[in-house]
């Protein structure tokens, strides 16, 4: 009640003077201006790398194989064979903080239609999590392959728009049957456009087919591409890890016999894979879905606690936070300027509430000799501050996003409203107000009614 | 009971080391309903005892009662009350708000009331002040657009404004010409006569002075006559 009647007495004393007013308000007003284009703006830069990062894959991790060696000699990571689409059956099942997982079998080679060939960046077994995993579910045609095609090993791909460009151009790929290192797969779906990811690499020249047809029919890419295996043939013998383990146990089927083998070609599921991808919840239980990996696949793989890993877990956020970090910095530099041209606007409203203060000290008085108590006087100018304040805050939210507008617009720069930025600059036009606005109204609210009345 | 009472009171400002004593032991009253004049030249210290009588100041020693309170042991807030609904004041230089309508300044003093009334209450006791005191056409008016006399007269509408048990006027004329100051005083008479507001005006001018019913006559901080009604008489 008292605060609202004083505000409109702050109000009408605010309005006799309004040149004073406006011209006051200017420095928080540029300050608030400044503080929003600039949140607006770093925010827009950050959008952009988290798109560029989540259109990796958000809150992925990949899990490697660990290193082989041979003698001394060490081959590097990813040459082992220790991980299987068992370790990621259990991953999934068994850690609680792991959303999807897949297996990724990479292979390489020469792929051709018609009379066109092209050799993809990347050919890769996977399954149909995998575009789950990496947050790339759309398709312009066609369908992904399914489970079913996994356990066929059925010869069935996808393929990016690179590839589709490359092998198709205008044509439709869907139905038709392309060679890969020699082995006929037919096209059942072509990926939505992803563009190029962090390092510049074309994403859209990748072909997906089922992991086990890629990991048994068609050769992996350190055996020679040109070692051409019977597409028809599935009495491949095939590297089953079954016996890796021992916790393995019985096999899945019963042996078979020779004929029963060459009758019923059964792909066998225990195999070593080149990588497994895994898509945590959310980002912050990145930390733990690594920690329950590793925790089981050790278990699995049945590794003394002396032992060295046989594995890696890879996470991004090292590098979101790397690029994150560096346009953070910008951000919180930029902010800082702003605030302090803030601080600068505050100091400006008190000069000029000190000078209203002097120059109505006889207004003063007479409220005083009316009957306004020395805390009506004290609330009436704080007010006054923080009006002139929270106007200026709120002429500078509005000239602040003016401004990225126009940047947006004009630079094509990507902006970002951010509502954090206008809460807070609310609050702290207010905050300057009354910190600013306290010294002068606690000076006029010590008048002496005698003396401020005799005042000239 | 006598609107004020004063006995014995007394004053002394603190310079430094000397201590100046500006009233020297005051004794008189007031009563309900009368127009008193306050005279006595500069320095004599009718401006500090209308200080106090105005509860701007306060007393060294002595007691003052308004309507029958101490007002001398009252802390700052319970002073600004009491100058709030007890006491209005006309000021010689006006000291009215600038750049502000006739009505608003008329209204200030409305929004430092204990009890609170709507905006839409005080802008109509606002208004019918105004119209008591003839200046229905001016209510929009800002001070600068007014003449002196009509700027004092909206002195006076405020300092009615809250209906004070009795109004302080300190050189009320002093800068007005003398047409003017004769309409002033005539407005104070009326306003005594016809709707009983004590008034004490303070003044260094007999002429001034003989306008009310009372002089109280002051020299070097003391009363010369004039401290009590014609009945009680005498001086302190």
């Amino acid at each position: 009640m008292r605060v609202m009647r004083s505000s409109g007495t702050a109000l009408r004393a605010l309005a006799r003077n309004k040149t004073r007013a406006v011209l006051t308000t200017l420095g928080i007003v540029i300050g608030i201006a400044a503080v929003i284009a600039m949140m607006e703006i770093g925010n827009g830069a950050s959008m952009a790398i988290k798109d560029s990062i989540s259109s990796m894959g958000s809150n992925s991790l990949l899990i490697f194989p660990g290193s082989t060696a041979f003698g001394g000699a060490r081959a590097g990571a990813g040459t082992g064979v220790t991980l299987t689409a068992d370790d990621k059956e259990a991953i999934l099942s068994h850690c609680p903080d792991v959303a999807r997982a897949s297996v990724v079998v990479r292979a390489g080679g020469q792929v051709v239609y018609a009379g066109r060939n092209w050799v993809p960046n990347s050919i890769y077994g996977t399954e149909p999590s995998y575009l789950d995993v990496r947050d790339w579910t759309a398709l312009t045609e066609g369908d992904v392959f399914t489970g079913r095609d996994i356990r066929n090993a059925s010869k069935v791909c996808i393929i990016g728009q690179t590839v589709k460009r490359e092998l198709f151009e205008d044509e439709s790929p869907i139905g038709r049957d392309i060679r890969i290192s020699n082995i006929s797969f037919r096209v059942v779906g072509v990926l939505a456009p992803k563009g190029a990811n962090l390092m510049g690499m074309d994403q859209d020249d990748v072909i997906l087919a089922p992991w086990t047809t890629v990991k048994y029919r068609v050769s992996n890419r350190r055996s020679s591409s040109t070692q051409a295996s019977s597409s028809s043939s599935s009495s491949d013998t095939v590297n089953t890890l079954s016996s890796l383990y021992p916790s393995t146990g019985e096999g899945l089927y019963p042996a078979l016999s020779a004929t029963q083998q060459a009758n019923t070609p059964m792909p066998v599921r225990f195999a070593n894979v080149d990588q497994i991808m895994v898509s945590a919840l959310s980002g912050e239980s990145i930390p733990r879905a690594i920690d329950q990996i590793t925790t089981l696949l050790r278990e699995r793989h049945r590794l003394r606690a002396d032992e060295e890993d046989d594995f890696t877990v890879r996470d991004m956020t090292e590098l979101t936070k790397t690029l994150t970090s560096t346009s953070t910095l910008m951000t919180r530099l930029l902010l800082i300027v702003a605030l302090i041209s803030l601080v600068v606007g505050g100091v400006g409203i008190m000069n000029i509430m000190l000078v209203s203060v002097t120059e109505r000290t006889r207004e003063i008085g007479l409220r005083l000799a009316v009957g306004a108590k020395g805390r009506d006087i004290l609330v009436q100018f704080l007010l006054e501050a923080v009006i002139l304040c929270l106007a200026g805050g709120l002429m500078g939210i509005a000239l602040g996003r003016g401004i990225s507008l126009v940047i947006s617009t004009v630079l094509g720069w990507p902006t970002e409203i951010s509502l954090p930025a206008i809460v807070m600059s609310v609050v702290v036009a207010m905050s300057v107000g009354v910190v600013f606005g306290f010294y002068p109204a606690w000076r006029a609210s010590r008048l002496d009614p005698i003396e401020a009345l005799r005042y000239e | 009971m006598d609107l004020i009472e004063l006995k014995d009171l007394r004053k002394v400002y603190h310079l430094g080391e000397i201590d100046v004593p500006v009233l020297n032991g005051i004794s008189l009253s007031v009563a309900a309903g009368e127009m008193v004049s306050l005279m006595g030249a500069s320095g004599s210290g009718k401006s500090t005892l209308m200080n106090i009588l105005g509860c701007l100041d306060r007393p060294s020693s002595g007691l003052y009662l308004l309507e029958g309170r101490d007002i001398a042991k009252l802390d700052h807030d319970e002073q600004a009350e009491i100058r709030n609904e007890k006491i209005g004041f006309v000021f010689q230089n006006f000291n009215l708000l600038p750049r502000t309508s006739a009505l608003e300044n008329v209204m200030m003093p409305l929004e430092y009331r204990h009890r609170r009334i709507s905006t839409r209450e005080s802008r109509e006791i606002a208004r019918n002040l105004l119209h008591k005191l003839g200046l229905e056409d001016r209510m929009h008016h800002h001070p600068s657009q007014l003449s002196g006399g009509q700027q004092q007269r909206v002195a006076i509408a405020r300092a009615l404004a809250n209906s004070p048990s009795i109004l302080f006027a300190d050189e009320p004329t002093g800068n007005l010409d003398s047409r003017t100051s004769r309409e002033i005083l005539e407005m104070f008479s009326r306003l005594n006569g016809e709707e009983g507001i004590t008034i004490m005006l303070v003044t260094h001018d007999a002429e001034v002075a003989s306008h009310a019913g009372r002089v109280i006559h002051i020299l070097d901080g003391l009363v010369v006559n004039g401290a009590y009604r014609a009945a009680a008489g005498g001086g302190a």
